[in-house]
């Protein structure tokens, strides 16, 4: 079973994301409510997927992409950003960073599992 | 409709007061920086001011408000500078905003407001800041910029324009403690500037390290930023240097004006702040119990779920309750300049009572430092600038005998190191008659006649109760407080005084205090079967130490540490407890420079926060400790008290004393 690294500061954004994902029951998820936390998961963890927002408290979502796309043990993993932040700008960065996709909230929960699908059966 | 009319208005001017208030502070802050989030405040009372307005129809009110929203969204966004021009600019244009609210709460109608909407544009069209903006591509590494936020952007952006300097500072932690290790450098950095953005790396960093590149604004340049931080920081950008030119005229007759809500201070009885600093200690306490408990849980069961969240939650609580008491112990701290005030007053009335002649020069004013600590200090200070200008300053006609300035001088000087506050007072004086100590402590049978000890050794003895080389007892400083007081009250708040002296060049007295008392970070050690707390302020390493390196100086028995002799005591000797049996103890190095002594304990348990909780007054007189601490199930350790310590063995090699 993958595990999916989901990194989001909203306690209830990160429960919804969950209930969408477990609804594939193809994955585990490991939850991290701040950039560090997620640094401290990765390498201890094994993942196949990162989901992340971009607004966070310690770091935000692209510097925690710049570090996994530039780190020879994580550069491989695919990175789904899910953000409120609808700034095509922020978007524009994160994809020229190296994230695979990006996905804009609010969602639809077949929205996410479709993006999930893709990005994992790459 | 009536009465919803009547609660538009009520909200609509308390929007109003709200805006003023804040451009005040945007003024207000005009030097030293405005707070980006009071940009945001403003705009977004102007936001909701717009979106009510809007409900009753009221199209002269939602335009304005509409047009100033957006000047402010500029701002915001770093788009437009905020200038001297634009607070009073926004001063006229929300007054226009409250009188047309009045207009409407006395029935009138909204008047035409075009000319108003066009001025805002014109105004807007005309602060924007346009190609002149610095181009940063050129200055900052495009690795560094890709991965900004919008957000993180428009601060850096800000920082450039205000000609703050732009710096990077490089950190490598260990993985598994980073957190922390960042947040308190990120502490550091805060107090410096504004962090703009933390990035992680792993290039060229080891495995099982984490490395990071912390971007900051500052308007500090290059010496000053490094001082004190002891890790790398590379300049991106050097600050401008030279103040932002600011036209104090018009916005200041602005000022009079709306003086009324121009105050954001709040008095508060330092007991409440007590109160809040105890439940702190309390929580502090009850989080360390939670984290217990998630440990015992996952020894008991295994790693699960359960266990995990409440490792997590113990974490979130230990960041948030360090945030907590930070911020409750810096609501406390008041510059020292409101005590040397005080003091300055006495000299100058007692200076001409008792004739001399005495200038009192102070230094470092700004210097903060707990509130209580600063009313606990005034008395031993009192005493000692009491003392300096009726023992240490000489009279008029003495001074010139001896060739000095008629005039004496005190010199007050308060400054940071670490976490205490120095403050040292120097007279130009007499300096201390050592014979006439020497002379004195023989006649009071403390001193063998022919006994030999060193000068600081002998400048001790003023400490002593009872203690006095002036024959009568004078006006000023004869009033029953003594220099034993000054010492014992000093100790009590966890600090020493150490006294320099030389003859017709003066005394100075150099007091060592901690900056904060309550609650404070102790290592819990082992010493047999008893367990202490040694305060972290006072400790500056560990270490293990053979017995056979012991040897013996003067009946003591010191260690030498990299060359330096450091005096030991075997805490377990020194309270008569039996200590393990073996070749090898840990040493705990206690004090600072000359009084530095290492404790010998059995084994060392880890580093805890602590409470420090009085004795009370019937096991007050037991000497080495410093009040007792509750460490997690209901256990209570008692907390060495350094200094008594540090008192009871120190062996000074070099005497603090030039004469």
């Amino acid at each position: 079973m993958k595990r999916i690294l989901l990194v989001e500061d909203s306690a209830t954004t990160r429960a919804l994301i969950r209930a969408i994902i477990d609804e594939l029951g193809e994955f585990e998820v490991v939850e991290a409510s701040t950039g560090f936390e997620a640094l401290k998961i990765l390498p201890s963890q094994e993942c196949g997927l990162i989901i992340t927002d971009i607004n966070m408290p310690d770091i935000n979502g692209l510097e925690l992409i710049s570090f996994v796309r530039n780190n020879e043990k994580y550069n491989e993993l695919p990175i789904i950003i899910v953000s409120t932040e609808r700034s095509e700008e922020d978007r524009r960065r994160g994809m020229a960073l190296g994230a695979t996709a990006y996905l804009a909230k609010p969602f639809t929960s077949s929205e996410l599992q479709e993006i999930i699908k893709n990005t994992v059966h790459l | 409709m009536k009465s919803s009319r009547k609660e538009f208005i009520a909200e609509a001017e308390e929007l109003i007061e709200e805006a003023q208030r804040l451009i005040l502070e945007i003024q207000d802050s005009a030097s030293t920086g405005f707070n980006p989030d009071t940009i945001n405040a403003l705009f977004r009372t102007m936001h909701t001011l717009k979106g009510i307005s809007g409900l009753f129809g009221l199209a002269g009110i939602t335009s304005i408000s509409h047009s100033l929203e957006t000047l402010m969204d500029d701002a915001r966004l770093g788009k437009i500078g905020v200038s001297p021009a634009v607070v009073s600019f926004l001063f006229k244009n929300v007054d226009i905003l409250k009188g047309m609210v009045e207009d409407i709460g006395r029935g009138d109608e909204e008047g035409d407001v075009a000319g108003v909407i066009k001025d805002i544009e014109a105004f807007r069209e005309s602060q924007k800041v346009g190609a002149g903006n610095i181009s940063k591509n050129a200055l900052i590494d495009e690795s560094i910029l890709k991965v900004l936020s919008e957000y993180e952007e428009h601060r850096l952006d800000s920082n450039l324009k205000e000609g703050r300097g732009i710096y990077l500072a490089k950190a490598v932690f260990p993985l598994e403690v980073f957190d922390k290790l960042l947040e308190e450098l990120t502490e550091v950095i805060k107090s410096k500037g504004e962090l703009i953005s933390t990035l992680p790396t792993s290039t060229d960093v080891p495995d099982g390290y984490i490395g990071f590149n912390l971007m900051f604004g500052s308007k500090s340049g290059n010496e000053e930023i490094r001082k004190g931080v002891d890790f790398e920081i590379e300049t991106v950008v050097a600050p401008r240097t030279g103040q932002p030119s600011v036209a104090a005229g018009e916005p200041q007759k602005q000022l009079d004006v709306h003086l009324k809500s121009a105050t954001s201070t709040v008095r508060v009885d330092i007991d409440k702040l007590d109160r809040i600093l105890n439940t702190v200690g309390e929580l502090t306490l009850a989080k360390g119990a939670v984290r217990r408990i998630g440990v015992e849980l996952a020894e008991k069961h295994g790693q699960n779920s359960l266990a995990y969240d409440i490792h997590k939650i113990s974490q979130t609580m230990e960041r948030r309750l360090a945030e907590l008491q930070d911020q409750v112990l810096e609501i406390r701290m008041v510059p020292i300049g409101q005590i040397f005030a005080r003091l300055a007053q006495v000299v100058r009335r007692y200076s001409k009572e008792i004739g001399k002649e005495i200038e009192l020069v102070m230094y470092g004013e700004e210097t903060e430092l707990d509130k209580y600590l600063a009313e606990e200090v005034v008395d031993p200070l009192m005493h000692l600038v009491r003392n300096a200008m009726d023992h240490g300053i000489e009279f008029p006609e003495e001074r010139r005998r001896k060739g000095k300035k008629e005039t004496g001088t005190v010199i007050l000087k308060a400054y940071q190191k670490g976490n205490h506050v120095m403050i040292e007072l120097r007279d130009d004086g007499a300096g201390i008659d050592v014979d006439r100590v020497r002379r004195k402590a023989v006649e009071k049978g403390l001193l063998d006649e022919r006994e030999e000890i060193n000068e600081s050794k002998v400048i001790d003895f003023i400490f002593v109760p009872g203690f006095s080389t002036k024959d009568e007892v004078s006006e000023v400083s004869g009033r029953g407080v003594g220099m034993d007081v000054v010492k014992e009250k000093l100790l009590a708040l966890g600090g020493y005084a150490e006294v320099e002296t030389s003859r017709d060049a003066g005394t100075a007295f150099m007091l060592t205090l901690p900056i904060t008392l309550a609650i404070i970070k102790a290592l819990v050690v082992r010493v047999g079967g008893a367990r202490f707390a040694v305060p972290l302020t006072s400790m500056s390493e560990t270490m293990t130490v053979e017995h056979r390196d012991l040897q013996a100086v003067e009946g003591k028995e010191v260690y030498y540490l990299r060359g330096d002799m450091l005096p030991i005591i075997r805490v377990g000797r020194f309270f008569g407890l039996a200590s393990d049996d073996s070749d090898r103890s840990f040493a705990v190095v206690i004090g600072f420079g000359e009084r530095r002594v290492g404790i010998l304990v059995d084994e060392l348990y880890g580093q805890q926060e602590i409470v420090i909780k009085s004795l009370g007054d019937y096991l007050k007189k037991l000497r080495g400790f410093a009040g007792a601490a509750e460490i997690g199930k209901h256990d209570v350790i008692l907390v060495l008290d350094i200094e008594s310590l540090i008192d009871e063995s120190v062996i000074k090699q070099k005497g603090g004393v030039h004469v």
